[in-house]
């Protein structure tokens, strides 16, 4: 430890590469922006990919569109936006240092994301049990089969690359809720939850654009 | 003179075996496990270069088979692309420098530099392992629908191993912006960082914004071979040159994350062995974000002959013409800053003149290629293999050397053979233009790249690229030779043995663990050249 650092009082959650917990929280919260930048180029290559085809076979995408269940798939969003509130109340509670409170958030957050999951696990086995899932077994009208393939490719891959992101949040409201719960997180010390809370946020507003291009297409007009 | 003296304390004796380096967070340390790995790589690049020559020297595909030879130049493609050229700068060179350059004890995430290490050698696993089970043939460009149907080497292996190394890739960058931005000693502002910080970060912006489009690109590619998605196979209406333009969306960038921090250290060495301030500091600095921009805009011209419309490939063209103009501001302004310096002739500024002479070259003749008629005349020839060359090798690599060469005093703290060290560089510039510049002609000529048989007229000028290629071989072995040694038996370097500027320079070589006794104030500007400087003991 260098000298000086013994003179003042010294937060255990304090890295020794920066000068103030200040410091600390901007790097990691730039940290965070700079990589959902990253997770916005990820997703817009296949948004990319998504926009061209469905230009290129509009009608093909919406009779695909037309076999989501629409029900459930508002249930998921509905589910998803209540996360994104216990979340920020999560990160809230934690700004005021009420622990029991923070534990209570992100374990709701985490149960609204499990049953997210779950629903979206329903919503496959459907899709697998009508032989929607892209590949020998794929069955759909003869005028659309092609390319209602390539929505199905696109809707599984978005879908389940979305979903991924998901159990990662999970895993990462975990590690969040065992700092809260031994203690590391302190109204001096709530980044963690704040920057965690980023990246939540981050994976809802995903699913609101897949949303209404996966589901919702073709369903406006006569 | 002063007796210099190892610093009784620093990175590299702060700890021993082999837990200290692999579970290190100190960015010193970890830029030498990069250094490592991505010397190792490019000697196994190397080797597949070699093979591709040896095949060259005579005109009848007598060495290697043609499937064989699709597989030499696509390994030998991949692992000096994605394994050595993206990383070796920024992962050895920045990493060692960014935090010492902007006066702080380390990046500002640590583990998570550590972590890029880990995930740059699991990607490299990946794809070793398809070289080593019998290749890979679709070349480094991963072209559908070849790639996703036709090749039966191991594509996937080969992609995931592309792909995971990629996140390395993106957290390198992720962690140098937080590092510039967040990280920066007290009186250091942003027009008062060295040059080589500039260039690094505008090279941090491509990679964070580029690498996700290939990521999400090369698992396309790997889902569409496993499921039969059909993105890219017109047989079930998707489109080949969608993925032409995902992929170069990201590929073209990608060359200058191999060429921009070349361009910082360019910069760095020019103004340490002219003794003067870099000629229009903020033009140079501003470069290299305009170059970092307008990469982004340009992607079209790799695809003037695959069915693009002919208005997209006029604009396509007209933004490539306007790369040009950064990168001329930064030759001019190196050529300014050299015009009454006082140059001394080291081994660094050997490679730095040599970089500015072969970029300028390599620049020019992208001029060439972004002329949309020229380019349908060379497309697909030795030109382009002559142009991209000038610029990786003649660009990328000088200047890692020439870095590598003039920051090795302080990464080690010894100095190695000086005339050794003049006689390599010689070696390595007249190798690589008896290399390469003979494959301009062949291109234009006509002869076709990616192949492993050609016309016997067009011998002669193979066997000079072939002489050529053996000599710059024997050029990149003498450094591996007298650099090692110099780590034994080199004459110890002192804190700053170029009687250089910058606050790399202020601390010890090698610098302790924390880089700095106490935290830098920074007063002065980067290149205060003229003023006398504080611990010059050449």
């Amino acid at each position: 430890m260098l000298p000086e650092a013994a003179h003042h009082p010294h937060n255990p959650a304090l890295a020794h590469q920066f000068d103030s917990l200040e410091q600390q929280t901007e790097a990691a919260t730039l940290g965070m922006w700079v990589f959902l930048v990253t997770e916005v180029l990820f997703f817009g290559g296949l948004f990319a990919t998504y926009a061209i085809y469905r230009a290129w076979y509009p009608t093909a995408f919406a009779a695909a569109s037309h076999e989501l269940d629409v029900t459930l798939g508002t249930i998921n969003t509905v589910v998803l936006i209540t996360s994104s509130l216990t979340m920020a109340l999560a990160v809230h509670a934690a700004q005021l240092a009420q622990r029991k409170l923070v534990l209570l958030f992100l374990a709701g957050t985490m149960i609204l994301g499990a049953v997210f999951l779950g629903i979206k696990g329903v919503e496959y086995y459907h899709k697998f049990v009508e032989h929607h899932v892209p590949g020998p077994g794929f069955q759909f009208e003869r005028e659309y089969f092609r390319h209602a393939q390539l929505f199905f490719s696109l809707y599984f891959l978005m879908t389940g690359l979305h979903a991924l992101h998901m159990v990662i949040g999970i895993g990462i409201m975990l590690v969040m809720f065992w700092w809260a719960w031994r203690g590391t997180i302190t109204a001096e010390y709530y980044s963690p939850i704040e920057i965690s809370g980023l990246y939540w946020h981050f994976v809802d507003i995903v699913w609101i654009f897949l949303f209404p291009l996966l589901y919702l297409i073709g369903r406006h007009g006569p | 003179m002063p007796t210099v003296i190892l610093p009784p304390r620093h990175y590299l004796n702060d700890g021993y075996g082999i837990a200290s380096w692999l579970l290190t967070r100190d960015h010193k340390r970890i830029a030498l496990l990069y250094l490592a790995a991505v010397t190792f790589f490019f000697f196994i690049g190397g080797a597949f270069a070699v093979l591709i020559r040896l095949e060259l020297a005579t005109p009848v595909g007598d060495l290697v088979t043609d499937a064989t030879y699709n597989k030499l130049f696509t390994m030998h493609g991949v692992m000096m692309v994605f394994f050595f050229l993206i990383p070796v700068i920024p992962s050895v060179l920045g990493n060692f420098l960014v935090p010492i350059m902007v006066g702080a004890k380390d990046l500002a995430f640590p583990k998570l530099n550590l972590a890029s290490w880990y995930i740059y050698m699991v990607g490299a696993a990946f794809t070793t392992y398809s070289i080593v089970t019998g290749g890979l043939d679709t070349g480094w460009t991963f072209y559908t629908p070849f790639s996703t149907v036709s090749s039966t080497s191991n594509v996937i292996s080969a992609a995931l191993g592309i792909f995971v190394t990629g996140f390395s890739s993106i957290l390198t960058g992720l962690n140098f912006i937080v590092t510039i931005h967040r990280m920066r000693a007290p009186g250091m502002t942003w027009f008062r960082m060295p040059l080589f910080l500039w260039s690094t970060y505008a090279t941090s912006l491509i990679m964070v914004l580029g690498t996700p489009v290939l990521a999400i690109t090369i698992l396309l590619v790997a889902s569409e071979r496993m499921f039969h998605f059909g993105f890219f196979d017109p047989a079930l209406g998707g489109d080949p040159v969608l993925f032409q333009h995902l992929f170069w969306f990201y590929s073209h960038p990608a060359v200058y994350i191999m060429v921009l921090p070349a361009m910082g250290v360019i910069s760095e060495l020019v103004a340490a062995f002219c003794r003067k301030k870099v000629f229009g500091y903020g033009f140079v600095a501003f470069a290299s974000l305009g170059i970092a921009v307008l990469g982004f805009l340009v992607w079209g011209h790799h695809m003037f002959v695959a069915g693009q419309s002919v208005y997209a490939a006029l604009i396509f063209s007209i933004l490539s013409f306007l790369v040009a103009i950064p990168s001329a501001v930064k030759v001019f302004n190196w050529t300014a800053t050299m015009y009454k310096g006082s140059i001394s002739w080291q081994t660094p500024m050997l490679y730095a003149i040599g970089f500015i002479g072969l970029f300028t070259i390599g620049g020019l003749t992208g001029l060439f290629l972004a002329a949309v008629g020229l380019d349908v005349h060379v497309t697909d020839t030795y030109f382009i293999v002559a142009h991209f060359h000038y610029i990786m090798v003649g660009g990328t690599i000088m200047g890692y050397l020439g870095g590598l060469h003039y920051w090795w005093p302080k990464i080690s703290g010894r100095l190695y053979n000086e005339p050794l060290a003049k006689f390599s560089a010689l070696v390595i510039f007249v190798g690589f233009n008896l290399t390469f510049f003979p494959q301009f002609i062949l291109g234009y000529l006509g002869m076709p790249r990616r192949y492993h048989a050609y016309p016997p007229e067009f011998q002669v000028l193979n066997v000079l690229s072939s002489a050529g290629a053996s000599i710059l071989g024997v050029g990149y072995l003498i450094p591996m030779v007298y650099l090692m040694w110099s780590l034994r038996y080199g004459r110890l370097a002192g804190s700053n043995p170029w009687g250089a500027v910058g606050l790399e320079w202020t601390t010890t070589s090698p610098p302790p663990t924390e880089n700095f006794a106490e935290t830098p104030e920074v007063t002065w500007d980067a290149y205060e050249y003229g003023a006398p400087v504080e611990g010059h003991v050449a």
